[in-house]
């Protein structure tokens, strides 16, 4: 009985793996099939990998994606951390606020978040494109941020940063000396969220983008409309990249540890 | 200690031109129209009415929310069972499982739809396989089915993790508890482990169906172009018709139809809890 429970539940869990990842797999294997077809591998080629490297419009995607992502994780991650902190020593009543407001882009359907940007926009006047993208990530990453930093200052002990000061620390260095550092784990585990969330982002991108600014799932979405094997070439390269960051985030600490421990050793040889 | 309490001020500046105010400006544009002139609107509920009085929209709406209940009903029947063997496998296994959960997750929801389209196509990698074994081909791409599948294949994660969370917050020592006094495996389950997890069952659901209700390029990718969800009349509204007061107009009622069934959901939760307790 036993037996054929774990039996189950193995053959159980391959067929889920199996339906998460045989459609991944099928893209990278076919971005390198060197015929059109989508169904017969013809033969290994790198051509649609030349051919992506030649499209100027992937090209382009490519380069404001990434660029979107940086400067959205950079800016969020900055706004949201100080933001976080102030709100730590904040009223109940502005806490509660706030966290209500932050809720609204991450409880309401995107396509929500992307009208109410878009008609906010051309309100202003502001001409679509990198900038409106940038902010509307901006705006809604830095939530997300905040989401992973507050649990970390809500932990710290309220009266440290006084601790610092009364030892003759000013605000600034209890800030950067002491509060950042403890929150430390919660700002990259926020960044983490802001860069993949504003790397990955469809919908909000392209209702605010506009005048030739494409992120690579915009290209996708209009591009797929027709069999474009490049497409596959692409969307390996966006995989690579996603599971490259994730081994740097995941190595990082390990590798941090390592070295300390080594210094450890050195200090104790010393 | 007050030093710091400043630095959420340009937060709250932020936030209110970035969050409050687009959030206004389609209430605003839902309840008006144009005027005469370009810079004058008169409120009305006119928006409301024509999405209501028309049968074609209230179509919409109705296979809108029936793909989305069928996305989440399908979820929590694959997921549940998924977090469960995930949440009582060896320790060894436990982190790893949850990792490979998560992973898809983290790719480009764009993506992994489209590699869809190549699996299911007349031509595709299915029915490639069914015509060497010697079945017809059936059409799987542009119909209701595909549209699901794409669903369920996006949203998935979302059930497993959330149910997986609950199930690991469990005090292990009530199972043992419920063996002393003598339940069977079934009963074990069935009264304890799931009223237990019950809260992620519910969040997960809200996490499925938010997403599935107002997707619109799930059904436009895989269910075609002549396949319409509320999304992509919304999409429609907004980026060829130019019709931008229905469009928030229809984005409300999206809104409100989601408020509702979260409130409907959390009431379920609640009642089924206190049964639970009773019982």
């Amino acid at each position: 009985m036993k037996g054929r429970k774990k039996w189950l539940s193995k053959l159980w869990m391959g067929l889920i793996f199996l339906f998460f990842y045989a459609p991944i797999a099928y893209i990278v294997v076919f971005s390198f099939n060197s015929g059109r077809s989508l169904t017969r591998m013809d033969g290994f080629s790198l051509q649609w990998y030349e051919r992506m490297f030649s499209n100027g419009d992937m090209m382009d995607a490519m380069f404001y994606t990434i660029l979107v992502a940086v400067i959205a994780t950079v800016v969020s991650t900055i706004i949201g951390t100080v933001a976080a902190i102030g709100l730590s020593k904040s009223s109940r009543v502005l806490k509660t606020i706030v966290e209500r407001v932050n809720d609204l882009p991450i409880m309401n359907p995107e396509i929500v978040t992307a009208i109410g940007l878009l008609m906010f926009f051309s309100a202003l006047g502001v001409r679509k494109g990198l900038l409106t993208m940038i902010l509307a990530h901006v705006m809604f990453c830095t939530p997300y941020v905040m989401l992973s930093v507050s649990p970390k200052l809500r932990s710290l002990d309220p009266n440290l940063a006084d601790a610092c000061m009364d030892l003759g620390a000013t605000p600034w260095q209890a800030l950067t000396k002491v509060i950042v550092p403890q929150i430390m784990p919660g700002i990259v585990s926020g960044a983490l969220i802001a860069f993949t969330m504003s790397f990955d982002d469809f919908i909000i991108s392209y209702f605010v983008t506009g005048n030739g600014v494409s992120n690579i799932s915009i290209l996708v979405y209009t591009m797929s409309k027709r069999i474009n094997p490049s497409i596959n070439a692409l969307s390996t390269v966006v995989i690579l990249l996603i599971t490259v960051v994730l081994i740097l985030v995941n190595l990082i600490p390990a590798m941090k540890e390592r070295s300390e421990k080594k210094r450890e050793e050195r200090m104790e040889q010393v | 200690m007050r030093h710091f309490r400043t630095m959420v001020f340009p937060y709250l500046v932020w936030i209110a031109i970035m969050i409050v105010l687009p959030m206004l400006l389609i209430v605003l544009y839902a309840f008006t129209v144009r005027g005469n002139d370009v810079t004058t609107f008169r409120f009305t509920l006119e928006n409301f009415a024509y999405f209501f009085s028309d049968a074609i929209f209230l179509d919409v709406l109705k296979r809108s929310l029936l793909i989305a209940l069928a996305t989440t009903a399908i979820c929590v029947v694959i997921g549940y069972p998924t977090a469960y063997f995930i949440a009582n496998a060896l320790p060894t296994w436990h982190m790893r499982l949850v990792l490979l959960v998560t992973l898809p997750t983290w790719i480009n929801m764009l993506v992994r739809t489209y590699a869809w389209m190549g699996i299911l196509q007349d031509n595709g990698l299915i029915n490639t396989f069914l015509e060497m074994i010697g079945l017809a081909p059936v059409k799987l791409l542009h119909t209701s089915f595909a549209v699901v599948l794409g669903m369920v294949y996006n949203f998935l994660p979302f059930m497993i993790l959330q149910i997986h969370t609950s199930l690991t917050k469990m005090d292990q020592s009530l199972l043992e508890a419920a063996s002393d006094l003598g339940a069977s495996n079934v009963q074990r389950f069935l009264r304890v482990t799931l009223p237990l997890s019950l809260p992620g069952v519910i969040s997960g659901i809200t996490l499925v169906f938010l997403p599935a209700v107002s997707s619109f390029f799930i059904p436009k990718l895989l269910g075609g172009g002549q396949y319409v969800l509320i999304g992509n009349v919304i999409e429609t509204q907004f980026l060829t018709s130019g019709n931008w007061n229905f469009g928030s107009a229809i984005s409300m009622i999206m809104a409100v139809i989601i408020m509702i069934s979260m409130y409907i959901t959390k009431k379920v939760d609640r009642n089924a809890s206190e049964g639970g307790g009773q019982g």
